[in-house]
């Protein structure tokens, strides 16, 4: 089983700059500097397959597509890294930047160079604070070993790239909302279009991409884009990092072939269930898809069987809701979490959220009532998709409407009892 | 008013404002400056500038946001909007370290509550609060992305992963 990503990694270390050519590290960079015109790369990136790590899982070689190439377009073009990781309930891009951050410094040059940008940024939350400390001294050595800066490799490009930390608030890992979050304003997501591949970080040309997106591209480019989509074990291409946390045995990340399956994640590379626990249900892939339960243990990790589960690939990492532990009161955090992370831009998701979360904590309390199951079903409506300006409301509300119906059983148990069944 | 109060007033003001500009320090101003070189306009540099004062006084003031709205040619209220949208960027003060206590969804299934439990009776704070003696702010925090070892917490730039009751004093202790 091949591990592109994370084979170099040793937990608890960093692959240093020597370490990293020595492993084969900028090759990749080389190669195409040398043999390949940006969109010549952009069609490698294109067949290999790959789609985005960060969640929404769009094709990355289409997303590079729209950015415009001809002598007319406007610079500078930025590329961007979205390290904001802080989706509840994922920790696989932590792995990636504190391992390999030299991986993900040549996989952001690549991109660049695909869609001829000028300067790049990687845009890391405050918390991950072990992570800054290395992308500060990675992007220092880059330069100094002309990876980075004026003229890369003698190449005539060039190409600047800065680290930023954020200040806190989960909506800066949506992508436009990080674009003005960079700009130094508030973090609301902008209206689409026009898409940031056009007017972007100050209204030029601009590419998001995640840390585990970019992680992928040496690798692609060494070994092709065949040899990418043989990684995999579905028709999405790649390796997965997939991680599993909650009352299991083992967990922890990995990174498997993508569209392995739930069952063989948890139960072999997490460890199964901690004794005493069984598996109530499952978050596949963060806080905001929706849940699946034991039935759906067989179906591949992927994002085409997911979806036909009806819930998303997400970040791939797995929450798991074990049986002690009550489902209003998971998703009332999970609601809980998204009211306060509401921006506030639009009124559904600003006004919306803080009631469902209100109505969860009535429930929770056992002072529901049978009108509260109508009006949480309402919700998943209203701050559905295509109401909101972004999608952390749908996002949200997508573990409230599979709790809705997979575990109803527990919601009106909390109406009828005047209490949590779960609590005493 | 009377005419002569209301100049009086104004002299004041101007008088204000005057201390107002004056209020960033040397360190902070070559700071910001430097930040300021990076990015197109000066505007731009504001969610930094706020990251630099907050790290020499530990919070932001409305001072502070006087100063550094006068600084890069902002409203006021152009900054605050900035400054209190951010969780990390504090409008009010904090004691001398800043628990960040995860109470996201992993957490909270491992059992982030009996932590935070044990730390609102030891310190004697509710989240949102400081110690006493200034020396402890408690506050909750999104996932802090290390949810294979939950429960976890920060303090000041520590992470503490797979957190137990027990801990907490010897691990608070490093700190006083």
């Amino acid at each position: 089983m091949e591990q592109p990503l994370t084979k170099n990694i040793i937990t608890g270390n960093t692959l240093s700059l020597k370490d990293y050519e020595q492993a084969g590290g900028y090759a990749a960079l080389r190669k195409v500097l040398k043999d390949n015109s940006p969109q010549q790369v952009q069609q490698i990136v294109k067949d290999s397959g790959l789609k985005g790590r960060g969640g929404a899982g769009f094709s990355t070689g289409i997303k590079w597509s729209f950015v415009p190439m001809d002598e007319n377009a406007r610079h500078p073009k930025y590329l961007i890294c979205n390290a904001d990781e802080m989706e509840p309930g994922t920790f696989k891009d932590r792995l990636l930047l504190e391992g390999n951050p030299h991986q993900l410094l040549e996989g952001m040059i690549l991109a660049a160079y695909a869609i001829k940008a000028d300067i790049s940024y990687v845009f890391l939350r405050w918390a991950y604070r072990k992570a800054a400390e290395i992308m500060e001294k990675s992007i220092s050595d880059a330069y100094a070993a002309g990876y980075v800066g004026k003229n890369v490799l003698g190449s005539g490009w060039n190409l600047e790239m800065y680290l930023h930390t954020g200040v806190g608030r989960y909506i800066c890992g949506e992508e436009t909302a990080l674009l003005n979050a960079l700009e130094g304003k508030r973090a609301t997501p902008r209206a689409k279009p026009p898409f940031p591949q056009v007017s972007g970080l100050y209204g030029k040309p601009t590419i998001v991409n995640n840390v585990e997106t970019l992680s992928c591209l040496p690798h692609i480019i060494n070994n092709g884009a065949d040899w990418f989509r043989s990684l995999s074990v579905s028709e999405d291409s790649g390796t997965k990092l997939y991680g599993v946390s909650g009352k299991v045995k083992r967990p922890g990340v990995w990174e498997l072939p993508l569209g392995t399956t739930m069952r063989e994640i948890i139960e072999e590379y997490a460890g199964g269930m901690t004794n005493g626990y069984s598996l109530k249900g499952v978050l596949p892939g963060g806080a905001s898809t929706d849940f699946l339960t034991e039935q759906h243990l067989d179906i591949k990790m992927d994002y085409t069987s997911v979806a036909a589960a009806g819930s998303r690939l997400g970040t791939g990492t797995i929450v798991v809701m074990d049986d002690k532990t009550c489902p209003v009161g998971f998703v009332h955090n999970l609601q809980h979490f998204f009211a306060q992370e509401s921006c506030g831009w639009c009124t559904p998701c600003r006004e919306g959220l803080p009631w469902v979360e209100r109505i969860l904590s009535g429930l929770e309390k056992g002072n529901g009532s049978p009108e509260d199951m109508e009006l949480l079903q309402m919700h998943t409506q209203y701050l559905g998709p295509g109401n909101t300006y972004c999608a952390l409301a749908p996002g949200a509300m997508e573990p409230l409407q599979s709790a809705l119906k997979y575990f109803r059983e527990d919601f009106v148990r909390h109406i009828e009892e005047y209490k949590c069944p779960y609590e005493g | 008013m009377h005419e002569s109060n209301l100049i009086l007033e104004q002299k004041h003001n101007d008088h204000a404002h005057m201390e107002k500009k004056e209020l960033l320090t040397e360190i902070e101003m070559r700071a910001i400056d430097h930040e300021i070189s990076m990015v197109p306009y000066k505007k731009a540099a504001v969610i930094e500038a706020l990251k630099i004062v907050q790290k020499q006084r530990r919070w932001i003031s409305d001072e502070s946001i006087d100063a550094i709205a006068n600084y890069l040619e902002m409203s006021a209220a152009e900054v605050d909007s900035v400054a209190t949208f951010y969780n990390l960027i504090f409008r009010k003060p904090v004691g001398k370290h800043v628990i960040l206590l995860c109470d996201s969804i992993s957490c909270y299934v491992m059992g982030y509550g009996k932590i935070y439990e044990a730390l609102q009776k030891q310190l004697n704070i509710q989240f949102g609060q400081t110690t006493k003696d200034n020396l402890f702010t408690l506050l909750p925090n999104v996932c802090l992305g290390c949810c294979d070892h939950a429960p976890a917490m920060m303090i000041d730039e520590d992470l503490y992963e797979d957190v137990k009751e027990e801990q907490l004093d010897r691990i608070l202790e490093l700190y006083k």
